[in-house]
């Protein structure tokens, strides 16, 4: 039986801002383990945490039989200091290297499975920097202080009714996609 | 073998049309192509646009913190970094000899990383231009595109992907960050229950493996004209083989052939690399250009990959493998193959032979076993060597009395290949180009040179940004006289 919910979070931890994925990822593992959000939340063992460089095609094999994913990421583009938005399904054809978008991998689970896929989400953190051997900017570290307190209301309360209207912006896919190809390229 | 098209003669009298970035590979490259005004191709270089800086972040570390490190220079093939800095390390705590479990243990993981590697290129990156044309409807090109109409195919590229990385976890610790390989050997080995959890999965990993080798084969069967000719250059090629001439994808000696395939020399202890290596560098690139040294910059450089490696060793120790190999190399005739479209078939037949390999690794009680580690007089210098998925990969390592890195050189496979991609493209842009409108089928088909040879930039370079596709034509006055652009989606602008 696999955890309902997925947390999953991508990024290198040696490329300056493209670390802040992982470092949230930490936050969370620490709180979840630490019990201090054990009143509020309900069972720790729904979550699930995950990280990796990049998502590619296999990893759709860990969003199976979840009711939630969420995709934790760093951007160029993105708003300071995160976006949060439900990932649509990409109606057009994704052009992709190594690496795919949320969007990407939401497609290619339906083929794969043949099914719905679950609801996905992407908590995107503002980063300015991304060079390797860079420790993160001062800016990316006081997004991600905004990020993680926003991580704990998206944990309290682990509804997709509920993620949606905590939604910052709708699934801009183009330029979502720019910004998790910048991140994906840096590494 | 010619350097010609890599510099115009009048180039300021020329149009320049731009791939930027070319798609389906890691990373950021740029192709820029000069024509005059009959569209007569007079330059085509392949662009790194951004410096490296690995060596930077290694000096200074200690030394055994360092196979850890090195897989974040590369999300896509950390494996085969960790692996290279592994066994050049292991000099530093003199472990001329490591364990037998130690060392089966290593290949394990590193058939497990060449395994997904080459599922992922041809399952999901090549195949859209192989199954539905070089030229053909761009909307469809693409993975989305395949497995609509290839389901089967589609859904076997994820679960070999897969598969690999299940060997990669319980051979490393982790799915990433693994600590599996430690200077002087490695830090487990599989318990039962892992060895079994790989074991029911094996045999379908071969077949399929096996099915995508005829797979491959057949196209090549049914279209030689383009599958011989599309992009093929002469040249040289040097990869590791087997102490006993076979392919080896972990440990051996150096050996390179002549674009005749006779020997330019064999057995070559790798960590005298330096004596057979050089690297050039020109103004126009970020990337340097090896060459043999006793051949010279114009005719030394080298291909290094698949198709390097399944011509250059005498034979493959997995029988499956050694049947596919030796009908390429039947079909190949009395000379090597040349044609880029090789390194698909070549690559598959690479990725059954991991496959068995795997299979062969885990019925071997070794795997198992409880010897980890081996130690001797401490060293302050270390080469490691490894054929990882893309091609030859090199990590040299120079220790102080603190144990910290003093000096660290690391020439990637991408790097290696850098002059006969920009030899692809040239002939690409010759073949198919020279004297037409440009389209973007016939850009891609410059596209489909550089992806053949599976290129990894993100390891050799990196950048902070990516544009879409786009092509300009100017004339010579610099303005701009045509435009095609394609968006990140893959649609036309």
């Amino acid at each position: 039986m696999v955890a309902p919910v997925l947390i999953f979070a991508i990024g290198n931890e040696s490329r300056g801002d493209d670390a802040l994925g992982p470092m949230l990822l930490r936050e969370l593992e620490a709180r979840l383990n630490s019990g201090a959000w054990e009143s509020k939340l309900r069972p720790v063992e729904q979550f699930e945490l995950m990280e990796d460089f990049q998502l590619q095609i296999e990893h759709v094999m860990d969003m199976q039989d979840r009711r939630l994913v969420l995709f934790i990421d760093a951007g160029m583009d993105t708003p300071t200091p995160y976006a949060f938005y439900r990932a649509q399904i990409s109606k057009e054809a994704l052009l992709y290297s190594h690496a795919l978008p949320p969007e990407a991998l939401l497609k290619v689970y339906e083929q794969f499975y043949r099914q719905p896929a679950p609801d996905v989400y992407v908590l995107c953190i503002r980063g300015e920097r991304f060079k390797l051997g860079e420790s993160p900017s001062p800016p990316a570290e006081t997004h991600l202080v905004s990020a993680l307190e926003f991580s704990g209301q998206l944990l309290l309360d682990a509804e997709a009714t509920a993620w949606d209207r905590l939604c910052t912006q709708k699934s801009p896919v183009t330029s979502i996609r720019s910004a998790h190809e910048t991140s994906n390229i840096v590494r | 073998m010619s350097l010609s098209l890599e510099t115009a003669a009048n180039p300021e009298n020329l149009r320049r049309v731009a791939i930027d970035p070319v798609s389906r590979v890691e990373g950021h490259g740029k192709v820029t192509i000069l024509l005059d005004d009959k569209n007569r191709v007079h330059q085509v270089r392949l662009h790194i646009v951004e410096f490296r800086g690995f060596e930077k972040f290694i000096q200074g570390r200690p030394y055994w913190e360092v196979p850890v490190m090195v897989q974040r220079l590369c999300g896509i093939c950390p494996v085969s970094h960790h692996l290279a800095a592994s066994k050049a390390l292991d000099a530093i705590v003199g472990a001329k000899q490591l364990t037998s479990t130690a060392e089966k243990m290593r290949r394990l993981m590193h058939y497990g990383q060449i395994l997904q590697s080459h599922a992922l290129h041809f399952f999901h990156l090549c195949s859209p231009d192989l199954l539905f044309g070089f030229d053909s409807e761009v909307s469809k090109r693409n993975i989305v595109g395949v497995a609509e109409k290839y389901p089967e195919t589609a859904r076997r590229g994820i679960l070999l992907r897969k598969f690999g990385q299940e060997v990669i976890r319980h051979t490393a610790g982790k799915r990433i960050h693994g600590t599996g390989a430690v200077p002087g050997g490695v830090n487990k080995s599989l318990s039962i229950a892992e060895r079994d959890d790989l074991l029911k999965d094996i045999y379908q990993m071969v077949a399929w493996s096996r099915e995508a080798v005829h797979m491959v084969k057949e196209l090549h069967h049914k279209n030689p004209e383009l599958y011989n000719s599309f992009g093929a250059f002469r040249a040289n090629y040097m990869s590791m083989v087997g102490f006993d001439g076979s392919l080896d994808l972990y440990h051996g000696r150096l050996r390179a052939r002549d674009e005749n395939g006779d020997i330019l020399f064999d057995g070559v202890d790798y960590r005298n690399y330096t004596q057979l290596i050089e690297e050039e560098v020109k103004n126009w690139s970020y990337m340097k250009f090896p060459y043999l040294k006793s051949l010279g910059k114009e005719k030394g450089w080298y291909r290094v990959g698949p198709m390097s490696r399944v011509q250059n060793c005498d034979f493959i120790s997995t029988p499956l493998a050694e049947i596919e190999r030796r009908e390429f190399m039947a079909y190949s005739g009395v000379m090597p193959m040349h044609a880029p479209l090789g390194y698909h078939w070549t690559r598959m037949i690479e990725m059954l032979h991991a496959a068995e390999m795997i299979k062969d690794l885990l019925h071997d009680d070794d795997i198992t076993g409880s010897e980890l580690m081996a130690s001797g007089e401490r060293g302050f210098e270390g080469v490691g060597v490894i054929e990882a998925p893309r091609g030859t990969l090199i990590h040299h390592y120079r220790v102080d009395e603190n144990d910290l890195i003093t000096m660290c050189n690391l020439i990637v496979s991408t790097t290696h290949n850098n002059q006969a991609m920009n030899e692809a493209v040239r002939r690409v842009a010759q073949q198919y180009l020279h004297g037409h409108e440009v389209t973007e089928g016939l850009l891609n088909h410059i596209e489909v040179a550089v992806r053949a040879f599976d290129p990894c930039l993100s390891c050799a370079t990196h950048a902070l940004g990516k544009m879409p596709l786009e092509v300009e034509v100017l004339n010579e006055a610099g303005e701009r006289l045509s435009f095609l652009s394609r968006r990140g989606d893959g649609v036309l602008g």
